[in-house]
C-alpha cells in the first residue's frame, strides 16, 4: 500500500502549523522537504500527539542513527540509497493515484485474476483514489466486519490498533515494552525506522486469554495505510494466545521503494504468539529495475518461562530482502520456531533467515528453511543458533533445504552455530536441490504442464512450512509460489 | 493405432534410431525385444516426447496425428502413456495428490470435466486395490522410499487411471519378484481392450509368459529386424539375440 496516504493527509490539513516547522506551504504539493533533520521528527511527533517521552525517544534514535553505518555483511548488492533524497512523511509521488483500474499496470491485474480477489478489493489493493474507494468500502462492508470484530475483541480485553493510537491511550504499556526487544541502538535500519516510524499495530493479549481470532493487518489495511517505516508491537500477556498475520497475497502497489519495519514480541510466562508473513511486494521488473528494498527487523522474546513464538514467512516479493525473524529464549523451557519460505525470481536477491538465542535452561528451537531460486536470483539462507552459558539443556533442530531451478540462479547457506554450555544439543541439516529434467518430463508425461509440473514439485517441496500457515493462508500461499514462478522454466 | 514410419534419432551426435519402422494396431499388444543398446528406450522415450532426443527423419502418427510436433503432456492427454523402467521420485508430493493432479490436466487438455473428490476417490481406490496397493502408500509421497515393486505397481495404477489408448512398458519386469511380477501382469491384462494397445519393452520372455503379446519385434541397431508372433520370443529365449548382433555387426 502507499504508505503514505495518512501522512498525505496530515499533510493536507497543516495550516498555519507548518511555518513553525520550515515546511514548504503549498498544500498541494503533498510533501514535506526531503530528508531527516530534527524538524521533521518534532513535527512529525506533533502530528501524531505523541508525549514529550516519545519524541525523545524518536530523537535519540536519530541522534545514534547519524552515528551508523549501513550494514553490507548480506549478500545483496544494490545501488546506495540517499536517505538524504527521501520524502519521510509524504508521498514521494512521481505518478498520482490511479483513477481506476485502467491505469493499474496490466501485469498486477493479471496476478490479482490469478489470485481470484474481487474486482472492488483489487482497486484497494492497487491504491486507486480515495473518491472511488468509499464505493468500495461499501461493497466490502468493510466497516460493519470491523466493528463486529472490534467488539469482540474488546469483549475479550484484548487491544489491537495502530500504535499511533496506542502510543495516546496506553501509553504505560507502550513506555514499558516498545524497544525492549529491539533497542533503539539495534541496528542501521531499526534505528532509523526508530526516529521516523510513521504506524503500524499495536497487540496487548491480557493474562489467560486465548485470542478469539486469528487478527490480521488485513482488515486494519483497509482502513488505514501502513507506513513505509511500520513498527509492531505485540505482547501475550501470562498464559494467552494470539496469532496474528501480517500482510496479503495480493501484490501491492507501493512507491516507496525503502521499507525498514520493525516488529516485537513479548511472550511472557506459558504465553504464546503465532506471527505470520506473506510478503508479496513489488520484486521489480525482469531486468531488476524498480522494487522494493525490504530492510526488516523482526525479533521476539520469549521473556516468560514455557513461552512459545512462532514465525512462519512465506516471501515471494521485494527487490532486495533483508529479513531475519528471530527468538531470544530468555525463559526457561522457552520455545522458538521459524519456518520460512523464500522464493525469488528474475533479478531478487533474498538474505534471510532467523536467530536463536538461547539464554534460559532448557530451552528449544527448531528452524525449517526452504529456499526456493529461479531465474537469475540470489537466495541466502543466514542463521545463527546460540547457546549461552547458563543455556542448560538447550536443543536446535535446524533443517535448511534450497531447490533451484534453470541454470542461472543460487542458493547459498550460511550458518552460525554457537554454544558456550558443553549440554547444549544443535543439529543442523541441509540440502541443495534441484528439478531435475527428469522428474519434469515424468510429470509432463503423466498430462501436467511445464509450469504446473514445477508448482507440484515446487508445492512438494516446501509443503513442511505451508502446514504451518493457517489454513485459508496456506491456500494462497501455494497459489502465490506458482505466480512468483511463473516463466522460470523452459 | 500407433504407425512409425522411418524414424531416425540420433543423441548428441549418435545415431540410436535407423530408419524404424513399426505399426501397432488398436487392441494390439506387440513386444520389443533385444540386446543391449539396441535403441528400445530411446523409442519409448521418443513416442512420449523426451527433450535431448534429436529427430532427424520420420514420423509418428498416433491415429493419424503425427506427435513429434506435440509437447510431452499434450501427447499424455492424447493417450500415450509411458511406464518407466525407473520412476521418479517426486518429494513432498503425496501419490493421491499426484494423480489427481496428473488426471485433471489431462481431462482438461481434452476440454472434459474435473473429477470431483468422491468420484476420483472412488477411481483410485478400485485400481488400487485390484493392484494390491495399500491405502497409505497412496499418501506417501509419490515414490519416494517405495520398493522396486511397489514402484512399478504405482506406474500400473497411474496407467489404469488415467486410461491411456498407447500403452509403452518400459522395461517394467525389471527389478521384479515372482508375486509382484503377477500382479504387474494381471494389473495390465485387465487393461486390454479392442481400443487399447501396447508396446512390451523387454529382454525377457517371463514377462511374455504373464502378458502374451500379439506380435513379438525384434530390434537390433536402431531397427526393427525381425517381426512374428508370441513364438518368436521363444524361440529367442532358446537361442539368444547372436544371430540379429551378427545382423548388427553387417
Amino acid at each position: 500500500m502507499p504508505a503514505v496516504q495518512e501522512t498525505i493527509d496530515q499533510v493536507r490539513s497543516i495550516d498555519v502549523d507548518q511555518y513553525k516547522y520550515g515546511f514548504e506551504t503549498e498544500v498541494e504539493m503533498e510533501k514535506a522537504p526531503k530528508g531527516l533533520s530534527e524538524d521533521v521528527i518534532r513535527f512529525i511527533s506533533a502530528k501524531k500527539g505523541e508525549p514529550e517521552w516519545m519524541l525523545q525517544w524518536r530523537l535519540d534514535a536519530y541522534k545514534r542513527w547519524l552515528t551508523m553505518r549501513e550494514p553490507n555483511w548480506a549478500r545483496v548488492s544494490y545501488d546506495k540509497v540517499d536517505y538524504n533524497d527521501i520524502y519521510y512523511y509524504a508521498a514521494p509521488k512521481k505518478n498520482p493515484a490511479p483513477k481506476s483500474l485502467d491505469e493499474v499496470d496490466p501485469e498486477i491485474l493479471k496476478t490479482y485474476e490469478k489470485l481470484g480477489i474481487p474486482l472492488r478489493e483489487q482497486e484497494i489493493l492497487a491504491g486507486v483514489e480515495p473518491q472511488n474507494r468509499v464505493a468500495v468500502d461499501a461493497v466490502f462492508d468493510s466497516v460493519s466486519v470491523a466493528t463486529t470484530f472490534k467488539e469482540e475483541l474488546k469483549k475479550a480485553g484484548v487491544i489491537f490498533m495502530p500504535i499511533s493510537e496506542a502510543i495516546r491511550e496506553y501509553p504505560d504499556l507502550v513506555k514499558q515494552y516498545l524497544g525492549s526487544v529491539v533497542p533503539v541502538t539495534d541496528n542501521f535500519f531499526a534505528t532509523l525506522n526508530s526516529a521516523v516510524f510513521t504506524d503500524g499495530s499495536f497487540v496487548y493479549i491480557p493474562p489467560g486469554v486465548r485470542c478469539p481470532m486469528e487478527l490480521s493487518t488485513y482488515f486494519r489495511i483497509n482502513e488505514k495505510n501502513t507506513g513505509q517505516f511500520e513498527r509492531t508491537l505485540i505482547i501475550a500477556d501470562k498464559g494467552s494466545y494470539v496469532s496474528y498475520l501480517e500482510g496479503c497475497t495480493a501484490p501491492k502497489r507501493d512507491e516507496n521503494q525503502l521499507h525498514a519495519a520493525v516488529v516485537e514480541l513479548i511472550a511472557l510466562d506459558d504465553a504464546e504468539i503465532k506471527y505470520s508473513t506473506v510478503q508479496n511486494w513489488y520484486p521489480g521488473d525482469s531486468e531488476g529495475r524498480g522494487g522494493i528494498y525490504n530492510f526488516v527487523t523482526k525479533r521476539g522474546d520469549c521473556r516468560g518461562k514455557n513461552s512459545v513464538i512462532t514465525w512462519t514467512q512465506v516471501e515471494t516479493g521485494s527487490a532486495i530482502t533483508w529479513k531475519y525473524p528471530s527468538c531470544i529464549l530468555r525463559g526457561d523451557n522457552s520455545r522458538g520456531e521459524f519456518y520460512s519460505i523464500a522464493v525469488s525470481n528474475g533479478k531478487q536477491q533474498v538474505d534471510s533467515g532467523t536467530k536463536m538465542i538461547h539464554l534460559g535452561k532448557n530451552t528449544t528451537s527448531r528452524i525449517i528453511s526452504k529456499g526456493i531460486a529461479a531465474g537469475k536470483s540470489d537466495n541466502t539462507y543466514r542463521g545463527l543458533v546460540s547457546a549461552h552459558r547458563k543455556a542448560t539443556g538447550a536443543r536446535n533442530f535446524t533443517n535448511c533445504d534450497s531447490l533451484l531451478i534453470g541454470n542461472e540462479c543460487g542458493a547459498h547457506t550460511v550458518p552460525y552455530i554457537e554454544s558456550k554450555n558443553a549440554t547444549a544439543v544443535f543439529e543442523h541439516e541441509a540440502t541443495t536441490s534441484k528439478i531435475s529434467e527428469d522428474q519434469m518430463f515424468y510429470c509432463q508425461q503423466r498430462g501436467l504442464s511445464e509450469e504446473e509440473a514445477t508448482a507440484l514439485i515446487v508445492n512438494g517441496f516446501v509443503k513442511d512450512v505451508l502446514q504451518q500457515l493457517p489454513m485459508e493462508f496456506a491456500v494462497e500461499a501455494q497459489k502465490l509460489i506458482s505466480i512468483s514462478l511463473e516463466g522460470s522454466v523452459g | 493405432m500407433l504407425e512409425i514410419k522411418n524414424l531416425v534419432v540420433q543423441i548428441e551426435d549418435k545415431r540410436i534410431l535407423n530408419g524404424l519402422n513399426l505399426t501397432v494396431n488398436n487392441g494390439e499388444v506387440a513386444a520389443i525385444m533385444g540386446p543391449n543398446g539396441s535403441g528400445k528406450s530411446t523409442l519409448s522415450y521418443v513416442i512420449a516426447g523426451k527433450e535431448d532426443y534429436e529427430v532427424l527423419d520420420g514420423e509418428i502418427l498416433l491415429d493419424g496425428q503425427n506427435v513429434l510436433e506435440m509437447e510431452p503432456d499434450a501427447r499424455a492427454a492424447a493417450g500415450i502413456f509411458l511406464a518407466f523402467q525407473y520412476p521418479l521420485e517426486i518429494p513432498g508430493v503425496a501419490s493421491m495428490t499426484f494423480l489427481k493432479a496428473a488426471l485433471n490436466a489431462q481431462r482438461k487438455a481434452r476440454g472434459e470435466d474435473e473429477l470431483t473428490t468422491p468420484d476420483f476417490i472412488k477411481r483410485v481406490n478400485a485400481a488400487a486395490t485390484q493392484l494390491e496397493i495399500p491405502k497409505d502408500m497412496l499418501k506417501r509421497a509419490l515414490n519416494v522410499g517405495f520398493s522396486g515393486g511397489e514402484k512399478k505397481r504405482m506406474e500400473i495404477l497411474q496407467m489404469a487411471l488415467l486410461q491411456p489408448t498407447f500403452c509403452i512398458l518400459d522395461e517394467t519386469d525389471s527389478g521384479l519378484d515372482i508375486d509382484a511380477l503377477r500382479i504387474v501382469s494381471e494389473g495390465v491384462n485387465a487393461l486390454r481392450s479392442p481400443d487399447r494397445s501396447f508396446l512390451v519393452i523387454t529382454h525377457y520372455q517371463r514377462l511374455l509368459n504373464h502378458i502374451v503379446p500379439d506380435t513379438v519385434h525384434v530390434m537390433s541397431a536402431g531397427r526393427i529386424v525381425k517381426s512374428g508372433g508370441k513364438e518368436l520370443a521363444l524361440e529367442l529365449e532358446a537361442n539368444g539375440y547372436a544371430d540379429y548382433r551378427e545382423s548388427e555387426a553387417a
